[in-house]
Protein backbone atom coordinates (compact mmCIF):
# COMPACT_ATOMS: atom_id res chain seq x y z
CA UNK A 1 0.00 0.00 0.00
CA UNK A 2 1.53 3.33 -0.99
CA UNK A 3 1.44 6.47 1.11
CA UNK A 4 -1.23 8.18 -0.95
CA UNK A 5 -3.64 5.29 -0.60
CA UNK A 6 -2.85 5.09 3.08
CA UNK A 7 -3.60 8.74 3.74
CA UNK A 8 -6.84 8.47 1.75
CA UNK A 9 -7.81 5.38 3.71
CA UNK A 10 -7.29 7.10 7.05
CA UNK A 11 -10.03 9.52 6.11
CA UNK A 12 -12.25 7.26 4.04
CA UNK A 13 -11.73 3.66 5.13
CA UNK A 14 -14.10 2.98 7.98
CA UNK A 15 -11.99 0.41 9.82
CA UNK A 16 -8.71 2.24 9.52
CA UNK A 17 -10.24 5.57 10.51
CA UNK A 18 -11.81 3.99 13.57
CA UNK A 19 -8.58 2.28 14.62
CA UNK A 20 -6.44 5.38 14.11
CA UNK A 21 -8.86 7.62 15.96
CA UNK A 22 -9.19 5.17 18.85
CA UNK A 23 -5.42 4.77 19.15
CA UNK A 24 -4.82 8.53 19.05
CA UNK A 25 -7.39 9.16 21.77
CA UNK A 26 -5.85 6.43 23.89
CA UNK A 27 -2.38 7.94 23.38
CA UNK A 28 -3.50 11.41 24.41
CA UNK A 29 -5.42 10.31 27.51
CA UNK A 30 -2.84 7.91 28.86
CA UNK A 31 -0.03 10.34 28.01
CA UNK A 32 -1.62 13.08 30.12
CA UNK A 33 -2.53 10.92 33.12
CA UNK A 34 0.75 9.03 32.97
CA UNK A 35 2.58 12.29 33.76
CA UNK A 36 1.01 12.44 37.21
CA UNK A 37 1.57 8.73 37.83
CA UNK A 38 5.24 9.10 36.86
CA UNK A 39 5.80 12.16 39.04
CA UNK A 40 4.16 10.43 41.99
CA UNK A 41 6.57 7.52 41.44
CA UNK A 42 3.56 5.34 40.76
CA UNK A 43 4.55 4.11 37.31
CA UNK A 44 3.75 0.62 38.50
CA UNK A 45 0.17 1.65 39.32
CA UNK A 46 -0.93 1.61 35.68
CA UNK A 47 0.57 -1.85 35.26
CA UNK A 48 -1.14 -3.20 38.37
CA UNK A 49 -4.55 -1.70 37.57
CA UNK A 50 -4.60 -2.74 33.91
CA UNK A 51 -3.76 -6.34 34.83
CA UNK A 52 -6.34 -6.13 37.60
CA UNK A 53 -8.97 -5.32 34.97
CA UNK A 54 -8.86 -8.82 33.44
CA UNK A 55 -11.03 -10.68 35.99
CA UNK A 56 -13.52 -7.79 35.75
CA UNK A 57 -13.91 -8.36 32.02
CA UNK A 58 -14.43 -12.09 32.50
CA UNK A 59 -16.90 -11.75 35.38
CA UNK A 60 -18.85 -9.13 33.47
CA UNK A 61 -19.00 -11.59 30.57
CA UNK A 62 -20.37 -14.29 32.86
CA UNK A 63 -22.97 -12.06 34.46
CA UNK A 64 -24.00 -10.06 31.42
CA UNK A 65 -26.45 -12.56 30.00
CA UNK A 66 -27.47 -11.64 26.48
CA UNK A 67 -25.94 -8.18 26.36
CA UNK A 68 -22.23 -8.91 26.07
CA UNK A 69 -21.34 -5.58 24.46
CA UNK A 70 -17.83 -4.16 24.86
CA UNK A 71 -19.33 -1.42 27.02
CA UNK A 72 -20.58 -3.91 29.62
CA UNK A 73 -17.25 -5.77 29.63
CA UNK A 74 -15.33 -2.50 30.02
CA UNK A 75 -17.53 -1.51 32.96
CA UNK A 76 -16.47 -4.79 34.54
CA UNK A 77 -12.85 -3.93 33.76
CA UNK A 78 -13.19 -0.52 35.40
CA UNK A 79 -14.82 -1.99 38.51
CA UNK A 80 -12.07 -4.61 38.94
CA UNK A 81 -9.27 -2.08 38.37
CA UNK A 82 -10.87 0.25 40.89
CA UNK A 83 -11.18 -2.53 43.48
CA UNK A 84 -7.51 -3.29 42.79
CA UNK A 85 -6.66 0.34 43.56
CA UNK A 86 -8.60 0.19 46.84
CA UNK A 87 -6.82 -3.01 47.85
CA UNK A 88 -3.43 -1.40 47.12
CA UNK A 89 -4.38 1.54 49.37
CA UNK A 90 -5.68 -0.72 52.15
CA UNK A 91 -2.55 -2.92 52.08
CA UNK A 92 -0.25 0.11 52.13
CA UNK A 93 -2.12 1.79 54.97
CA UNK A 94 -2.73 -1.14 57.25
CA UNK A 95 0.40 -3.26 56.86
CA UNK A 96 4.11 -2.63 56.66
CA UNK A 97 4.14 -3.67 53.01
CA UNK A 98 5.34 -0.85 50.78
CA UNK A 99 3.27 0.51 47.92
CA UNK A 100 5.30 -1.09 45.12
CA UNK A 101 5.01 -4.52 46.72
CA UNK A 102 1.26 -4.00 47.25
CA UNK A 103 0.93 -3.15 43.56
CA UNK A 104 2.84 -6.29 42.66
CA UNK A 105 0.54 -8.40 44.83
CA UNK A 106 -2.58 -6.94 43.23
CA UNK A 107 -1.13 -7.30 39.73
CA UNK A 108 -0.30 -11.01 39.95
CA UNK A 109 -3.27 -12.10 42.03
CA UNK A 110 -5.90 -10.32 39.92
CA UNK A 111 -4.26 -11.24 36.63
CA UNK A 112 -3.79 -14.87 37.67
CA UNK A 113 -7.39 -15.11 38.78
CA UNK A 114 -8.58 -13.40 35.62
CA UNK A 115 -6.53 -15.68 33.41
CA UNK A 116 -7.97 -18.79 35.05
CA UNK A 117 -11.55 -17.60 34.41
CA UNK A 118 -10.58 -16.62 30.89
CA UNK A 119 -9.19 -20.09 30.15
CA UNK A 120 -12.30 -21.76 31.57
CA UNK A 121 -14.52 -19.49 29.50
CA UNK A 122 -12.47 -20.05 26.35
CA UNK A 123 -12.94 -23.80 26.60
CA UNK A 124 -16.67 -23.40 26.93
CA UNK A 125 -18.74 -22.35 23.97
CA UNK A 126 -19.53 -18.72 23.29
CA UNK A 127 -16.58 -16.97 24.85
CA UNK A 128 -14.43 -17.62 21.82
CA UNK A 129 -16.92 -15.76 19.72
CA UNK A 130 -16.90 -12.80 22.06
CA UNK A 131 -13.13 -12.78 21.64
CA UNK A 132 -12.32 -12.29 25.28
CA UNK A 133 -8.67 -13.08 24.59
CA UNK A 134 -8.45 -9.85 22.60
CA UNK A 135 -8.30 -7.96 25.87
CA UNK A 136 -4.93 -9.51 26.64
CA UNK A 137 -3.03 -7.78 23.84
CA UNK A 138 -5.82 -5.74 22.31
CA UNK A 139 -7.43 -6.11 18.93
CA UNK A 140 -7.93 -2.66 17.55
CA UNK A 141 -9.50 -3.89 14.33
CA UNK A 142 -12.50 -5.11 16.30
CA UNK A 143 -13.33 -1.54 17.39
CA UNK A 144 -16.58 -0.09 16.16
CA UNK A 145 -17.49 3.51 15.57
CA UNK A 146 -19.66 3.37 18.71
CA UNK A 147 -16.66 2.19 20.77
CA UNK A 148 -14.65 5.14 19.55
CA UNK A 149 -17.50 7.48 20.40
CA UNK A 150 -17.47 6.13 23.96
CA UNK A 151 -13.69 6.58 24.08
CA UNK A 152 -13.98 10.18 22.90
CA UNK A 153 -16.54 10.93 25.59
CA UNK A 154 -14.51 9.29 28.39
CA UNK A 155 -11.35 10.99 27.21
CA UNK A 156 -13.01 14.42 27.05
CA UNK A 157 -14.35 14.03 30.60
CA UNK A 158 -10.94 12.90 31.89
CA UNK A 159 -9.00 15.69 30.21
CA UNK A 160 -11.57 18.25 31.35
CA UNK A 161 -11.13 17.11 34.95
CA UNK A 162 -7.33 17.25 34.62
CA UNK A 163 -7.60 20.85 33.44
CA UNK A 164 -10.02 21.73 36.25
CA UNK A 165 -7.99 20.07 39.01
CA UNK A 166 -4.57 20.82 37.55
CA UNK A 167 -3.28 22.68 40.59
CA UNK A 168 -4.59 20.05 43.01
CA UNK A 169 -3.00 17.21 41.02
CA UNK A 170 0.27 19.13 40.77
CA UNK A 171 0.46 19.69 44.51
CA UNK A 172 -0.59 16.08 45.17
CA UNK A 173 2.40 14.95 43.13
CA UNK A 174 4.89 17.50 44.48
CA UNK A 175 4.07 17.84 48.19
CA UNK A 176 1.05 15.86 49.43
CA UNK A 177 1.67 16.64 53.09
CA UNK A 178 1.58 20.38 52.47
CA UNK A 179 -1.56 19.89 50.38
CA UNK A 180 -3.28 18.49 53.45
CA UNK A 181 -2.16 21.31 55.74
CA UNK A 182 -3.80 23.94 53.52
CA UNK A 183 -7.17 22.24 53.68
CA UNK A 184 -7.39 19.89 50.71
CA UNK A 185 -8.49 16.31 51.14
CA UNK A 186 -5.60 14.08 50.07
CA UNK A 187 -7.94 11.13 49.76
CA UNK A 188 -10.43 12.85 47.48
CA UNK A 189 -7.77 14.09 45.07
CA UNK A 190 -6.01 10.73 45.16
CA UNK A 191 -9.26 8.87 44.40
CA UNK A 192 -10.11 11.27 41.58
CA UNK A 193 -6.69 10.88 39.96
CA UNK A 194 -6.74 7.09 40.35
CA UNK A 195 -10.23 6.97 38.83
CA UNK A 196 -9.01 8.95 35.84
CA UNK A 197 -6.10 6.52 35.43
CA UNK A 198 -8.61 3.64 35.51
CA UNK A 199 -10.63 5.40 32.81
CA UNK A 200 -7.56 5.76 30.62
CA UNK A 201 -6.88 2.04 31.10
CA UNK A 202 -10.44 1.22 30.06
CA UNK A 203 -9.95 3.33 26.96
CA UNK A 204 -6.87 1.31 26.09
CA UNK A 205 -8.09 -2.23 26.74
CA UNK A 206 -9.55 -2.81 23.28
CA UNK A 207 -6.53 -1.32 21.52
CA UNK A 208 -3.45 -2.46 23.43
CA UNK A 209 -4.88 -4.80 26.05
CA UNK A 210 -4.15 -5.35 29.73
CA UNK A 211 -0.59 -6.60 29.31
CA UNK A 212 0.88 -3.65 27.40
CA UNK A 213 -1.33 -0.88 28.74
CA UNK A 214 1.18 0.30 31.33
CA UNK A 215 3.57 1.29 28.52
CA UNK A 216 0.95 3.80 27.33
CA UNK A 217 0.91 5.42 30.76
CA UNK A 218 4.60 5.38 31.56
CA UNK A 219 6.52 5.86 28.33
CA UNK A 220 4.99 9.11 26.97
CA UNK A 221 5.49 10.78 30.36
CA UNK A 222 9.06 9.55 30.69
CA UNK A 223 9.83 10.70 27.15
CA UNK A 224 8.17 14.10 27.61
CA UNK A 225 10.14 14.76 30.80
CA UNK A 226 13.33 14.74 28.69
CA UNK A 227 12.17 17.75 26.69
CA UNK A 228 10.99 20.17 29.36
CA UNK A 229 11.23 21.29 32.98
CA UNK A 230 7.68 22.60 33.15
CA UNK A 231 4.76 20.40 34.12
CA UNK A 232 2.17 21.91 31.76
CA UNK A 233 4.55 21.53 28.82
CA UNK A 234 5.39 17.99 29.89
CA UNK A 235 1.70 17.06 29.82
CA UNK A 236 1.14 18.54 26.35
CA UNK A 237 4.27 16.83 24.97
CA UNK A 238 3.27 13.49 26.54
CA UNK A 239 -0.17 13.80 24.94
CA UNK A 240 1.51 14.51 21.59
CA UNK A 241 3.89 11.57 21.89
CA UNK A 242 0.99 9.29 22.85
CA UNK A 243 -1.05 10.50 19.89
CA UNK A 244 1.77 10.11 17.36
CA UNK A 245 2.61 6.62 18.64
CA UNK A 246 -1.05 5.63 18.46
CA UNK A 247 -1.42 6.90 14.90
CA UNK A 248 1.88 5.36 13.75
CA UNK A 249 1.12 1.99 15.28
CA UNK A 250 -2.37 1.90 13.85
CA UNK A 251 -1.26 2.89 10.35
CA UNK A 252 1.74 0.54 10.26
CA UNK A 253 -0.26 -2.44 11.43
CA UNK A 254 -2.98 -1.64 8.91
CA UNK A 255 -0.55 -1.46 6.01
CA UNK A 256 1.18 -4.75 6.79
CA UNK A 257 -0.34 -8.19 6.96
CA UNK A 258 -0.92 -9.75 10.37
CA UNK A 259 0.88 -7.09 12.38
CA UNK A 260 -1.09 -6.50 15.59
CA UNK A 261 -1.98 -2.90 16.41
CA UNK A 262 -1.35 -2.77 20.17
CA UNK A 263 2.21 -4.13 20.16
CA UNK A 264 3.03 -1.96 17.12
CA UNK A 265 1.87 1.14 18.97
CA UNK A 266 4.05 0.15 21.92
CA UNK A 267 7.07 -0.38 19.65
CA UNK A 268 6.56 3.05 18.05
CA UNK A 269 6.27 4.54 21.53
CA UNK A 270 9.41 2.77 22.70
CA UNK A 271 11.43 4.17 19.78
CA UNK A 272 10.21 7.72 20.49
CA UNK A 273 11.06 7.24 24.16
CA UNK A 274 14.57 5.97 23.41
CA UNK A 275 15.12 8.91 21.07
CA UNK A 276 13.92 11.31 23.78
CA UNK A 277 16.17 9.77 26.42
CA UNK A 278 19.13 10.29 24.11
CA UNK A 279 18.33 13.64 22.52
CA UNK A 280 15.76 15.31 24.79
CA UNK A 281 16.55 19.02 25.01
CA UNK A 282 16.06 19.35 28.78
CA UNK A 283 17.90 16.32 30.08
CA UNK A 284 18.71 14.00 27.18
CA UNK A 285 21.89 11.95 27.61
CA UNK A 286 23.67 13.32 24.54
CA UNK A 287 23.32 16.99 25.45
CA UNK A 288 24.30 16.25 29.03
CA UNK A 289 27.47 14.53 27.81
CA UNK A 290 28.23 17.36 25.37
CA UNK A 291 27.82 19.99 28.09
CA UNK A 292 29.98 18.04 30.53
CA UNK A 293 32.80 17.48 28.06
CA UNK A 294 32.70 21.13 26.93
CA UNK A 295 33.08 22.28 30.51
CA UNK A 296 35.90 19.79 31.06
CA UNK A 297 37.88 20.89 28.05
CA UNK A 298 37.28 24.54 28.90
CA UNK A 299 38.74 23.91 32.34
CA UNK A 300 41.70 22.03 30.88
CA UNK A 301 42.42 24.81 28.40
CA UNK A 302 41.89 27.48 31.03
CA UNK A 303 39.30 29.19 28.86
CA UNK A 304 36.52 28.88 31.38
CA UNK A 305 35.53 32.19 32.89
CA UNK A 306 35.98 32.22 36.63
CA UNK A 307 32.45 31.79 37.95
CA UNK A 308 30.91 34.72 39.74
CA UNK A 309 30.99 33.75 43.36
CA UNK A 310 27.39 33.83 44.21
CA UNK A 311 26.99 34.52 47.91
CA UNK A 312 23.82 32.51 48.29
CA UNK A 313 24.80 29.21 46.70
CA UNK A 314 26.59 26.20 48.06
CA UNK A 315 23.97 25.20 50.57
CA UNK A 316 24.82 21.56 50.72
CA UNK B 1 0.92 23.68 83.53
CA UNK B 2 -2.67 23.45 82.39
CA UNK B 3 -2.74 24.88 78.90
CA UNK B 4 -6.51 24.54 78.59
CA UNK B 5 -7.11 27.60 80.75
CA UNK B 6 -4.39 29.61 79.03
CA UNK B 7 -6.52 31.77 76.76
CA UNK B 8 -3.55 33.69 75.41
CA UNK B 9 -1.94 30.60 73.89
CA UNK B 10 -1.57 30.51 70.11
CA UNK B 11 -1.23 26.75 70.30
CA UNK B 12 -2.22 24.59 73.23
CA UNK B 13 -1.48 20.89 73.42
CA UNK B 14 -3.15 18.83 76.15
CA UNK B 15 -2.28 15.29 77.22
CA UNK B 16 -1.10 14.50 73.70
CA UNK B 17 0.01 10.92 73.16
CA UNK B 18 0.83 9.67 69.70
CA UNK B 19 2.10 6.28 68.58
CA UNK B 20 3.39 4.75 65.36
CA UNK B 21 1.92 1.27 65.59
CA UNK B 22 2.87 0.01 69.06
CA UNK B 23 5.67 2.47 69.74
CA UNK B 24 4.78 5.75 71.44
CA UNK B 25 6.61 8.70 69.86
CA UNK B 26 4.99 11.40 71.97
CA UNK B 27 3.90 10.70 75.51
CA UNK B 28 1.49 12.87 77.47
CA UNK B 29 2.60 16.22 76.13
CA UNK B 30 1.22 19.42 77.66
CA UNK B 31 2.46 22.52 75.90
CA UNK B 32 1.22 26.07 75.54
CA UNK B 33 2.84 28.30 72.95
CA UNK B 34 2.12 31.93 73.94
CA UNK B 35 1.14 34.37 71.21
CA UNK B 36 4.06 36.19 69.68
CA UNK B 37 6.70 33.75 70.83
CA UNK B 38 9.65 32.57 68.82
CA UNK B 39 10.00 29.07 70.12
CA UNK B 40 12.57 26.41 69.33
CA UNK B 41 11.69 22.73 69.65
CA UNK B 42 14.83 20.77 70.50
CA UNK B 43 15.57 17.18 71.41
CA UNK B 44 17.65 14.20 70.29
CA UNK B 45 16.95 12.19 67.13
CA UNK B 46 13.67 10.33 67.40
CA UNK B 47 12.45 12.66 70.16
CA UNK B 48 9.25 13.34 68.22
CA UNK B 49 9.97 16.96 67.20
CA UNK B 50 8.63 16.65 63.66
CA UNK B 51 5.84 14.43 64.93
CA UNK B 52 4.71 17.19 67.29
CA UNK B 53 4.60 19.70 64.42
CA UNK B 54 2.70 17.27 62.22
CA UNK B 55 0.25 16.50 65.01
CA UNK B 56 -0.47 20.23 65.43
CA UNK B 57 -1.11 20.42 61.66
CA UNK B 58 -3.55 17.53 61.84
CA UNK B 59 -1.33 15.36 59.62
CA UNK B 60 -1.04 12.67 62.30
CA UNK B 61 -3.85 11.42 64.44
CA UNK B 62 -3.19 11.45 68.20
CA UNK B 63 -3.91 8.33 70.24
CA UNK B 64 -5.26 10.66 72.88
CA UNK B 65 -5.26 14.30 73.86
CA UNK B 66 -6.32 17.51 72.17
CA UNK B 67 -4.60 20.22 70.19
CA UNK B 68 -6.06 23.70 69.82
CA UNK B 69 -5.06 26.67 67.71
CA UNK B 70 -6.40 29.85 69.27
CA UNK B 71 -8.79 27.64 71.21
CA UNK B 72 -10.20 25.78 68.20
CA UNK B 73 -9.29 22.61 66.25
CA UNK B 74 -6.73 23.02 63.48
CA UNK B 75 -9.23 22.34 60.70
CA UNK B 76 -11.16 25.48 61.64
CA UNK B 77 -8.03 27.59 61.93
CA UNK B 78 -5.86 26.34 59.10
CA UNK B 79 -5.88 29.70 57.31
CA UNK B 80 -3.99 31.08 60.32
CA UNK B 81 -1.21 28.51 60.13
CA UNK B 82 1.62 28.13 57.62
CA UNK B 83 3.85 25.06 57.46
CA UNK B 84 7.43 24.92 56.24
CA UNK B 85 8.23 21.22 55.80
CA UNK B 86 11.70 19.73 55.87
CA UNK B 87 13.39 20.42 52.58
CA UNK B 88 14.25 16.74 52.09
CA UNK B 89 10.63 15.60 52.07
CA UNK B 90 9.94 16.60 48.46
CA UNK B 91 11.45 15.67 45.12
CA UNK B 92 13.27 18.79 43.92
CA UNK B 93 13.57 17.22 40.49
CA UNK B 94 9.88 18.00 39.98
CA UNK B 95 9.27 19.88 36.70
CA UNK B 96 8.51 23.35 38.02
CA UNK B 97 10.19 26.65 38.88
CA UNK B 98 10.68 28.63 42.08
CA UNK B 99 7.80 31.06 41.53
CA UNK B 100 5.39 28.19 40.91
CA UNK B 101 6.33 26.55 44.22
CA UNK B 102 5.78 29.85 46.05
CA UNK B 103 2.40 30.21 44.34
CA UNK B 104 1.31 26.96 46.02
CA UNK B 105 1.02 29.14 49.11
CA UNK B 106 -2.09 30.69 47.53
CA UNK B 107 -3.85 27.37 46.87
CA UNK B 108 -5.39 27.10 50.33
CA UNK B 109 -7.06 30.48 50.06
CA UNK B 110 -8.14 29.83 46.47
CA UNK B 111 -9.76 26.51 47.33
CA UNK B 112 -10.82 23.88 44.80
CA UNK B 113 -10.39 24.45 41.05
CA UNK B 114 -9.74 28.23 41.13
CA UNK B 115 -6.40 29.27 39.63
CA UNK B 116 -3.88 31.80 40.95
CA UNK B 117 -4.38 35.22 39.35
CA UNK B 118 -2.00 37.97 38.30
CA UNK B 119 -2.24 39.51 41.76
CA UNK B 120 -1.34 36.15 43.34
CA UNK B 121 1.72 36.04 41.10
CA UNK B 122 2.69 39.56 42.11
CA UNK B 123 2.30 38.65 45.78
CA UNK B 124 4.39 35.52 45.23
CA UNK B 125 7.13 37.59 43.57
CA UNK B 126 7.08 39.91 46.55
CA UNK B 127 7.53 36.95 48.91
CA UNK B 128 10.45 35.68 46.80
CA UNK B 129 11.93 39.15 47.14
CA UNK B 130 11.59 39.03 50.93
CA UNK B 131 13.82 35.95 51.02
CA UNK B 132 16.28 37.43 48.53
CA UNK B 133 15.27 35.13 45.70
CA UNK B 134 13.49 37.49 43.28
CA UNK B 135 16.03 36.87 40.53
CA UNK B 136 15.50 33.11 40.74
CA UNK B 137 11.75 33.15 40.04
CA UNK B 138 11.92 31.17 36.80
CA UNK B 139 14.74 28.87 37.86
CA UNK B 140 14.01 25.14 37.69
CA UNK B 141 13.92 24.08 41.35
CA UNK B 142 16.52 21.30 41.01
CA UNK B 143 19.01 23.96 39.94
CA UNK B 144 18.72 25.80 43.24
CA UNK B 145 21.14 25.18 46.09
CA UNK B 146 19.84 23.66 49.32
CA UNK B 147 19.68 27.05 50.99
CA UNK B 148 17.82 28.56 48.05
CA UNK B 149 15.31 25.71 48.09
CA UNK B 150 14.74 26.33 51.78
CA UNK B 151 14.09 30.02 51.11
CA UNK B 152 11.59 29.10 48.37
CA UNK B 153 9.71 27.03 50.95
CA UNK B 154 9.84 29.97 53.34
CA UNK B 155 8.48 32.32 50.67
CA UNK B 156 5.63 29.87 50.05
CA UNK B 157 4.71 30.03 53.75
CA UNK B 158 4.94 33.84 53.69
CA UNK B 159 2.43 33.97 50.84
CA UNK B 160 -0.09 32.26 53.13
CA UNK B 161 0.05 35.39 55.28
CA UNK B 162 -0.52 33.33 58.41
CA UNK B 163 -0.42 34.18 62.11
CA UNK B 164 1.41 31.05 63.16
CA UNK B 165 4.43 29.58 61.37
CA UNK B 166 5.47 25.99 61.99
CA UNK B 167 8.91 25.23 60.57
CA UNK B 168 10.61 21.84 60.50
CA UNK B 169 14.41 22.13 60.59
CA UNK B 170 14.72 25.20 58.34
CA UNK B 171 18.39 25.65 59.20
CA UNK B 172 19.55 22.16 58.22
CA UNK B 173 22.10 22.09 55.41
CA UNK B 174 21.84 25.75 54.49
CA UNK B 175 24.59 28.26 53.76
CA UNK B 176 25.41 31.23 55.98
CA UNK B 177 23.50 33.68 53.77
CA UNK B 178 20.34 31.61 54.01
CA UNK B 179 20.76 31.13 57.74
CA UNK B 180 20.97 34.89 58.15
CA UNK B 181 18.01 35.47 55.82
CA UNK B 182 15.81 33.00 57.72
CA UNK B 183 16.78 34.48 61.06
CA UNK B 184 16.06 38.05 59.94
CA UNK B 185 12.72 36.95 58.58
CA UNK B 186 11.77 35.07 61.75
CA UNK B 187 12.50 38.14 63.84
CA UNK B 188 10.55 40.37 61.48
CA UNK B 189 7.56 38.05 61.68
CA UNK B 190 7.80 38.04 65.46
CA UNK B 191 7.90 41.84 65.54
CA UNK B 192 4.62 41.78 63.60
CA UNK B 193 3.09 39.77 66.43
CA UNK B 194 3.25 36.39 64.70
CA UNK B 195 3.97 33.16 66.52
CA UNK B 196 6.76 30.87 65.35
CA UNK B 197 7.50 27.30 66.38
CA UNK B 198 10.70 26.00 64.84
CA UNK B 199 12.25 22.54 65.10
CA UNK B 200 15.94 23.20 65.61
CA UNK B 201 18.92 20.88 65.99
CA UNK B 202 21.85 23.16 66.74
CA UNK B 203 21.99 23.60 70.51
CA UNK B 204 24.69 26.27 70.29
CA UNK B 205 22.48 28.74 68.45
CA UNK B 206 19.21 28.07 70.29
CA UNK B 207 19.51 30.79 72.91
CA UNK B 208 20.79 33.28 70.35
CA UNK B 209 18.03 32.71 67.78
CA UNK B 210 14.95 32.07 69.93
CA UNK B 211 13.24 33.56 72.96
CA UNK B 212 11.65 30.38 74.25
CA UNK B 213 12.26 26.67 73.95
CA UNK B 214 10.52 23.32 74.29
CA UNK B 215 12.85 20.47 75.17
CA UNK B 216 11.47 17.16 74.05
CA UNK B 217 12.33 13.51 74.24
CA UNK B 218 9.09 11.60 73.69
CA UNK B 219 7.95 13.35 76.84
CA UNK B 220 8.16 17.09 77.25
CA UNK B 221 11.12 17.72 79.52
CA UNK B 222 10.57 21.45 79.88
CA UNK B 223 9.11 24.40 78.02
CA UNK B 224 9.19 28.12 78.63
CA UNK B 225 11.34 31.24 78.41
CA UNK B 226 14.91 30.67 77.25
CA UNK B 227 16.81 31.76 80.37
CA UNK B 228 14.88 29.59 82.81
CA UNK B 229 14.28 26.60 80.56
CA UNK B 230 17.42 26.12 78.48
CA UNK B 231 19.51 24.76 81.32
CA UNK B 232 22.17 22.09 81.47
CA UNK B 233 19.94 20.04 83.77
CA UNK B 234 17.02 19.99 81.37
CA UNK B 235 19.23 19.22 78.40
CA UNK B 236 20.92 16.37 80.24
CA UNK B 237 17.49 14.93 80.98
CA UNK B 238 16.58 15.04 77.30
CA UNK B 239 19.87 14.03 75.70
CA UNK B 240 21.47 11.91 78.39
CA UNK B 241 24.91 12.46 79.99
CA UNK B 242 26.72 12.46 76.64
CA UNK B 243 25.37 15.92 75.88
CA UNK B 244 27.90 17.46 78.28
CA UNK B 245 30.42 18.28 75.56
CA UNK B 246 27.74 19.78 73.35
CA UNK B 247 26.53 22.17 76.01
CA UNK B 248 29.87 23.17 77.47
CA UNK B 249 29.01 26.69 76.33
CA UNK B 250 26.25 26.84 78.92
CA UNK B 251 27.34 28.28 82.24
CA UNK B 252 26.68 25.62 84.88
Amino acid sequence: MDIGTLIRDIFLDYTLRTVVLGSVILGITSGVLGCFALLRRQSMLGDALSHAALPGICIAFLLAGENKSPFVLLMGAAAAAWIGAIIITVITRSTRIKEDAAMGVVLVSFFGFGYVILSLLQSSAGAGQAGLDKYLFGRASSMLQSDVETMVLLSAISLGLVVAFFKEFKLLAFNPEYLRTIGFSFRRIDILLTTLIVISIVIGLQTVGVVLMSAMLTAPAAAARQWTNKLSHMIVIAAGIGAVSGALGAVISASAQRVPTGPTIVIALTLITLFSLAFGSARGLVWTLVRTSRTRSAIQHHTLAVPDIEPVSGGD
Amino acid sequence: MTASVDTTAAISVNDLTLAYREKPVLWDIDLAVPRGSLMAVVGPNGAGKSTLIKAILGLLKPASGTIRVYGKPYQEQRRLVAYVPQRGTVDWDFPTDALDVVLMGSYGRLGWVRRPTKSDRDAAMECLGKVGMASFADRQISQLSGGQQQRVFLARALLQNADIYLMDEPFVGVDATTEHAILTLMRELQSQGKTLVVVHHDLETVSEYFDSVAILNVQLIAAGPMNTTFTADNLRQAYGPRVASKIAFLKP
